[in-house]
């Protein structure tokens, strides 16, 4: 016992940082469950249901969900290409745009023009309801829509790979990082071309589409039901390939020890093509669903996204797949619940706040900066 | 470089007078930017001379104030990134940082105004924002230089943001306000205080009472002599101000790169482990620098943003603004405080402005209805409409084109236009040998 807990002591003493973070997050627990129980001491406690913070932790996880899968592809290109895609923010929309598009087509065949659908509601003067794509409407069209935002942003990510990084592949990651910026502008903008650039609905409202869970006091949404069970689904596919496949084996292998790897005979470049693919799809697969999530829709909301993906995937330690889930789920949740403390103004702040002091104290990551494993 | 091609000019005579002079521009520094300028001017001529003597000097006017304010924030950020290697994507916050600080120590204190200031006088607000710029570059340096390059990319981006978001919210504003007796403003922004140089021309800064100085120049020049608007005027007088500026940082920077200080930055960038292991303070030197860049940046902020009526965090501090200054340093050359100016004017008046203003002229030619949408100019099959669509959303080309520039520069030439990432370290040149000396066989 003694000695843990000198040990203990030391570590403190050796980490102030830590502590002093440990003890607000400390501060901030105790505040919460006084608040949750009515208590108020001074200028702690206060008033706050458990509703309230029953829906702000759901949201949190549904929203930190959707950062998660982004923060998968982000991860992935970092570990095996050694390089922060700037990118990765626009293949969100551009996602969201061709999947919502497609999502469209199948929802809205034959009474609306084909161009008003394919553009996401540019042109044309056709409403979302008009439309009416909602899950439980039109469960086929948001699916397929789903497919093709997997699909069309994985070409897109390939294609800019081949474009723009693949002749720079023995770059210092600086030169890619700048040339990744480059490559965001060209996306977000022919988006704003192609699409325009005003914010619309995109979802159809339905009656009765809150499902309430009445021993928790949570009414939950359909939408994010379907968020929850497919970023699940694609997260635990994302598993099973990187541990039973061979290609899931040869990524590890890259990501962990690239010289090593390449001795070892994993041919390199299939693999990247492979993480583009996988990456690229992801991103667009949770652009989509954010999209479901917020029920708008923007050219440049991916790349305001982007600074949350990369908070969560520091958080997780950059590099580690699991790692970014965790810390996709983690800045959700702060993200949501952070405004029973703060003004609403700060909830984007607070999570990149979360970031820069993960990365002052502990720079590997919640994971330790285990590489894709 | 330049002394090789100094050197052979001097054996051959130039062919000409003209080459001689574009032999000449070509040598220095100074004469590549005025010649820069000098061929923006003729474009900018060629586009307006029909609408008269105003607008070719409004045009000018408005190109060389972009091109200034560029080459002030590449300069303080090519001390950074440049001179030490320090990849800072914050340069929009700490710009938003000293526009800010300025507008509330400046701002009159009566609440009737908008956000309430302190009301004390413009050169305290100027080095008030260049001190809370370099105190919270100090604090995000301080840890963040442990870090790998990327990762503070990553922070400075978060910082910025941070910053704005904190600017933009009502929230602070109210706390401001009730603690120190001072407002943001929120997201509606503040205005900024009154230009001092229009003060010289003008008595209170209201239009109608002519200094004695403005009556020269307006009865000359001006809507009185030769037409030329009386604002344009005065923002000309304020542009020698910037320009004067700008040739202070420059020589600032000049001085500091030459310095044992300057070098030992540049040992750095190239390598830090040789660097540390000679016995250089590496993480001090990198704090100085980091800190130094930042209070640059607040004052191009302020310069910048502060002379433009209002500012508000939304639209102007967007990270986007940091990759245009960046964008102006990579097409310069990093490391080289010439190319940062020239990246600074090429970057604002070719790529930033050039198309919107050949877009919105080549739109006047077109004799066709713009479609309301992308989708729309597309089924009608015709690429006049077509045409009239692109033209009229000049805007997104012009970033695709600025995306692709960048991809460019990065793909063939990394070190931009004048970078000069070879350079000696040493203060005597080593390249020159005396000739009949010992060797080392």
């Amino acid at each position: 016992m003694g000695t843990t807990e000198s040990s203990i002591v030391d570590a403190a003493r050796g980490r102030p940082g830590l502590l002093l973070v440990a003890f607000l997050g400390g501060l901030l627990l105790v505040d919460l469950a006084a608040k949750l129980a009515g208590l108020s001491l001074g200028p702690i406690g206060g008033a706050i249901s458990a509703d309230r913070f029953g829906s702000n932790l759901w949201n949190g996880v549904v929203i930190g969900l959707v950062i998660g899968l982004a923060g998968i592809g982000l991860s992935m290109t970092y570990s095996i290409l050694s390089f922060a895609n700037f990118s990765h923010g626009d293949l969100l929309s551009t996602g969201a745009f061709t999947g919502w598009g497609v999502a469209f087509l199948i929802a809205g065949f034959g009474d609306i023009p084909v161009r008003s659908l394919l553009t996401v509601r540019d042109a044309g003067g056709a409403t979302a309801g008009d439309i009416g794509a909602h899950i439980l409407s039109t469960p086929v069209a948001i699916l397929v829509g789903l497919l093709a935002a997997f699909a069309i942003t994985a070409a897109v990510a390939l294609a800019l790979d081949r474009a723009f990084y693949k002749p720079m592949r023995d770059r210092d990651g600086i030169s890619i990082l700048i040339a990744s910026i480059g490559a965001a502008l060209i996306v977000r903008y022919a988006i704003q071309f192609v699409y325009g650039s005003d914010r619309r609905g995109v979802t159809a409202s339905l009656d009765a589409s809150n499902l309430a869970f009445a021993p928790l006091g949570l009414s939950v949404n359909a939408h994010e039901l379907t968020i929850v069970v497919a970023a699940l689904g694609l997260m635990l596919a994302m598993h099973f390939m990187l541990q039973r496949t061979k290609l899931g084996t040869a990524m590890r292998a890259m990501a962990d020890n690239k010289d090593l790897a390449l001795v070892t005979g994993i041919p390199a470049e299939r693999v990247v093509t492979a993480t583009w693919i996988i990456g690229g799809g992801l991103a667009g697969a949770s652009g989509y669903l954010y999209v479901l999530l917020r029920g708008t829709i923007q050219f440049d909301f991916g790349w305001l996204l982007l600074l949350l993906i990369f908070a969560a995937v520091i958080l997780g330690g950059i590099g580690s797949v699991y790692g970014a889930i965790a810390g996709g789920l983690v800045i959700g949740i702060v993200f949501t619940t952070s405004t029973i403390w703060i003004p609403s103004d700060f909830n984007e702040a607070a999570a990149f706040a979360v970031m820069i002091t993960m990365l002052l104290l502990r720079p590997e990551g919640l994971f330790g900066g285990v590489s894709t494993a | 470089m330049s002394d090789d091609s100094a050197r052979s000019s001097e054996t051959e005579a130039p062919e000409s007078a003209t080459a001689a002079l574009i032999d000449a521009a070509r040598r220095s520094d100074l004469g590549l930017v005025l010649g820069t300028l000098l061929a923006v001017y003729l474009v900018a001529a060629l586009l307006t001379f029909t609408d008269g003597l105003n607008s070719v000097v409004g045009l000018m006017r408005t190109l060389t104030f972009l091109g200034l304010v560029y080459a002030l924030a590449a300069l303080a950020l090519n001390l950074q990134w440049g001179y030490a290697g320090l990849f800072n994507i914050g340069v929009a916050g700490f710009m938003a940082l000293g526009v800010y600080t300025m507008g509330i120590v400046v701002r009159s204190p009566d609440p009737a105004f908008g956000p309430p200031g302190f009301g004390l006088p413009l050169p305290v607000g100027i080095v008030a924002g260049m001190l809370v710029a370099a105190v919270v570059g100090l604090l995000a340096a301080l840890p963040a230089l442990r870090l790998k390059a990327d990762y503070l990319a990553i922070v400075t981006l978060g910082i910025s943001e941070i910053i704005r978001l904190i600017l933009q919210s009502s929230a602070f504003d109210n706390f401001l306000r009730e603690t120190i007796g001072a407002g943001t403003g929120g997201g509606s922004g503040m205005g900024m205080p009154r230009n001092p140089v229009r003060d010289l021309f003008l008595v209170d800064g209201q239009a109608g009472t002519p200094t004695a100085l403005g009556d020269l120049v307006f009865g000359t020049v001006g809507e009185s002599g030769l037409g030329i608007a009386n604002t344009i005027l005065i923002d000309w007088a304020y542009i020698a101000v910037l320009a004067g500026f700008v040739i202070g940082f420059f020589v600032l920077l000049e001085r500091l790169g030459r310095s044992p200080f300057g070098r030992t930055l540049k040992a750095i960038r190239e390598d830090e482990l040789v660097a540390d292991s000679l016995g250089k303070n590496v993480d001090l030197i990198k704090i100085k620098v980091f800190v130094i860049g930042c209070a640059l940046m607040g004052l191009a902020g302020i310069l910048w943003f502060g002379s433009q009526g209002n500012v508000s965090p939304t639209p102007q501090f967007m990270p986007v603004l940091t990759f245009y200054v960046f964008i102006a340093v990579i097409i310069g050359g990093s490391g080289s405080n010439a190319g940062a100016v020239l990246g600074g004017i090429v970057f604002a008046t070719v790529l930033f402005e050039g198309p919107r203003r050949v877009g919105a002229s080549l739109r006047d030619v077109i004799d066709a209805e713009t479609p309301p949408s992308f989708a729309d100019a597309l089924v009608t099959l015709d690429p006049t409409a077509f045409l009239a669509f692109a033209t009229d959303n000049i805007a997104p080309l012009q970033f695709v084109f600025l995306g692709l520039i960048l991809v460019f520069i990065m793909h063939r030439r990394p070190d931009g236009i004048l970078g000069d990432r070879i350079e000696t370290a040493a203060a005597v040149d080593l390249s020159e040998r005396p000739s009949g000396g010992e060797t080392d066989e």
